[in-house]
């Protein structure tokens, strides 16, 4: 089962990865969206895989008896889940924010900040 | 053992049962402080008038919480909390040792000097918009950075001040802003997303994310994990985030962007972080791993030094001069990493602490230079000795500092650097070193004879003085860069103390596990 979601995660990093490789702010966007899901399931997968019994103890029990699935990964999961997705938010605020300001989605042609024809420092006193 | 409903259940085994004693209470302050304050300040942030003063009274409870801690930390060894009662490692512990204090009492000090700056240089839109709410939060988020003691936690606070720094970023959104800022938020995004995946193999192999429980088990199973995978993820995350030379574009595409105080707190705070991480990571949980790393680490740094160094001479605008100085000083410190030992450690914790007070000064003296000048380009700045002679001496101490000239407080953490390579063979590290504080001083040695020296060519002159709330602060951290400069002993004992104790943590793990006697 782990191997399987290997793979999968494998899947989705390459998709993620060839997504931000993009010149255009969408496409990135998209990439930064499927990387923060690669990473959640990994977290996941890195808590083991275990049969679907909740870690939950009976009534009148004082512990679980049985193998139980781990929770802390899926704490981790849902707090990354939180935090990822407000950062997608605001990224996709600042993208639009950008491509209104800057007239383009094109990252190589967003050069205010660092204009390409900027002049030589002084060479002389 | 299945004995259902019957067994007597000893909460000792799991729970801290007795109240947490004071100082215990102060591990936590710090942070639970900046969020408080900081909620208090998004609720008043329509009293433009008075968020300046709650902001600086706020930041200046939190130096002296920060204080009190190093203080305790310096006299009765490494402080623990746990949340919630729980024992670690099941429990999120923050745990404080000297290099988390001296890094928290540092950040708080920059962050009061912004809070100064920042009455003069953020208008009432800003302080609208939320300058000090968002100043506040990313001080939650560093001072959460260098107190947990939890790994995961550690990603959680990365966060929080990453976010907060986006705040104060497009403060302003102008579109050379919003520019600045997708490069930013995108490169960082990705760099705290590497050290969450790092976070995740580590859980898988260790089961645990306890950094103490992690140091001691990373030392019994060393064999059996693949704990170089690891460590690599890690220094590459963490070099990401410290602005290392392959992974550093992020930081000259937006630190001159923003309005100048915030560049001068990333300039302090940010870059550090990732270093503190650095060198917790590659010291304290997998020193054997990080001296394997350590030629690579060293190669980087060479880069980052020299790159850094050889693009700030390059530069015409002061502001992305004083971004690449940022990424030069992040060189030194990693050579300290990678040389290791207490000279090399001592040497980065030093410098660190160096760079954060005298990055921040700087970008605060180009912020009144600018003003001044009416410019922040070289060609045609010009004149400010003349206009006026203490902001130019205090920049002049500055630049010095930075350039790592006696008797400034660059000048130790560089020798021990130096020394310290050259004490194990790596003569070209230390040639490195030298270099490129030799580079620096010229890069900023222009500045001085452009700017400063040079008599001003324009014909409208801007004639306002330089204000107390910018020279106030200015004066504040060129008199603890003189003063470390000049008595280095008092912190140079606490920084061998805090570079000992992480290369031996065992107070560290005593700290978290009193009973358990490892």
């Amino acid at each position: 089962m782990e191997a399987l979601f290997s793979i999968l995660i494998g899947v989705f990093f390459a998709a993620a990865v060839y997504l931000m490789l993009s010149k255009f702010l969408v496409r990135i966007l998209l990439g930064v969206a499927i990387f923060g899901n690669a990473v959640n399931l990994l977290l996941f997968t890195a808590g083991r895989l275990v049969p679907e019994v909740p870690p939950i103890i009976a009534a009148g029990l004082d512990r679980q008896l049985a193998v139980t699935a781990n929770p802390l990964p899926q704490a981790l999961i849902l707090t990354a889940i939180v935090i990822s997705f407000s950062f997608f938010a605001f990224l996709l605020v600042l993208s639009y924010r950008a491509f209104q300001d800057l007239k383009t989605d094109n990252v190589n042609e967003m050069r205010v900040a660092e204009p390409a024809a900027e002049a030589a420092p002084p060479t002389g006193y | 053992m299945a004995t259902p409903a019957a067994s007597a259940i000893d909460l000792s085994k799991a729970l801290v049962l007795a109240p947490a004693p004071l100082d215990s209470w102060l591990v936590v302050l710090p942070v639970a402080w900046c969020l408080l304050a900081g909620a208090v300040l998004l609720m008043l942030r329509k009293k433009v008038a008075a968020q300046p003063f709650l902001a600086v009274a706020a930041l200046l409870v939190l130096v002296v919480l920060d204080a009190l801690l190093l203080w305790t930390v310096a006299t009765g060894g490494p402080v623990t909390m746990v949340m919630g009662r729980w024992l670690p490692p099941f429990g999120i512990a923050f745990t404080v040792d000297l290099t988390g204090a001296l890094f928290a009492l540092t950040s708080s000090l920059i962050a009061l000097a912004g809070g100064l700056y920042a009455a003069g240089d953020i208008g009432a839109s800003g302080r609208r918009y939320g300058f000090y709410p968002f100043l506040l939060l990313l001080m939650a988020g560093v001072s959460g950075t260098f107190l947990t003691g939890d790994i995961f936690n550690l990603y959680v606070w990365f966060e929080v001040l990453l976010i907060a720094s986006f705040g104060l970023l497009v403060l302003g959104s102008e579109p050379r802003q919003i520019d600045g800022a997708v490069k930013y938020a995108f490169l960082n995004l990705v760099a705290t997303t590497l050290f969450l995946i790092a976070v995740g193999y580590l859980y898988g192999l260790f089961g645990t994310l306890n950094m103490a429980d992690i140091a001691v088990k990373a030392a019994e199973r060393r064999a059996e994990l693949p704990l170089m995978v690891l460590a690599t993820l890690f220094v590459l995350a963490f070099g990401m985030k410290a602005a290392a030379f392959p992974v550093n574009f992020w930081l000259p595409a937006s630190y001159h962007t923003p309005r100048i105080v915030v560049a001068a707190l990333f300039a302090g705070l940010l870059t550090k972080v990732g270093v503190y991480s650095l060198v917790r990571v590659m010291v304290m949980l997998f020193p054997v791993e990080g001296e394997a790393l350590s030629f690579v680490v060293a190669a980087v740094a060479t880069a980052t030094m020299i790159y850094g160094a050889l693009a700030a001479i390059g530069q015409s605008d002061i502001r992305r001069l004083l971004g690449y100085l940022v990424i030069s000083g992040i060189g030194v410190m990693l050579a300290g990493v990678a040389v290791g030992g207490p000279g090399g450690v001592g040497g980065a914790l030093f410098y660190a602490l160096h760079s954060m007070v005298v990055m921040t000064a700087l970008y605060m003296a180009a912020g009144v230079a600018g003003r001044l000048a009416g410019t922040f380009d070289l060609n045609a700045a010009g004149g400010l000795y003349g206009k006026a002679a203490y902001f130019s001496a205090l920049s002049l101490v500055l630049f010095l500092a930075v350039a790592g000239m006696p008797p400034f407080s660059g000048f130790w953490p560089k020798v021990m650097v130096a020394k310290a390579a050259i004490d194990i063979g790596a003569w070209w590290l230390a040639a490195a070193v030298l270099g490129s504080g030799f580079l620096t001083t010229i890069a900023v040695g222009r500045v001085w004879t452009l700017a400063y020296w040079r008599p001003s060519a324009r014909s409208t002159v801007i004639d306002a003085a330089p204000g107390a709330s910018a020279l106030v602060p200015l004066s504040l951290l060129a008199a603890v860069s003189v003063l470390v400069g000049l008595f280095p002993d008092l912190l140079l004992t606490q920084i061998q103390a805090a570079a000992a104790l992480l290369s031996e943590p065992s107070a560290y793990v005593n700290s978290v596990f009193p009973e358990a006697g490892r």
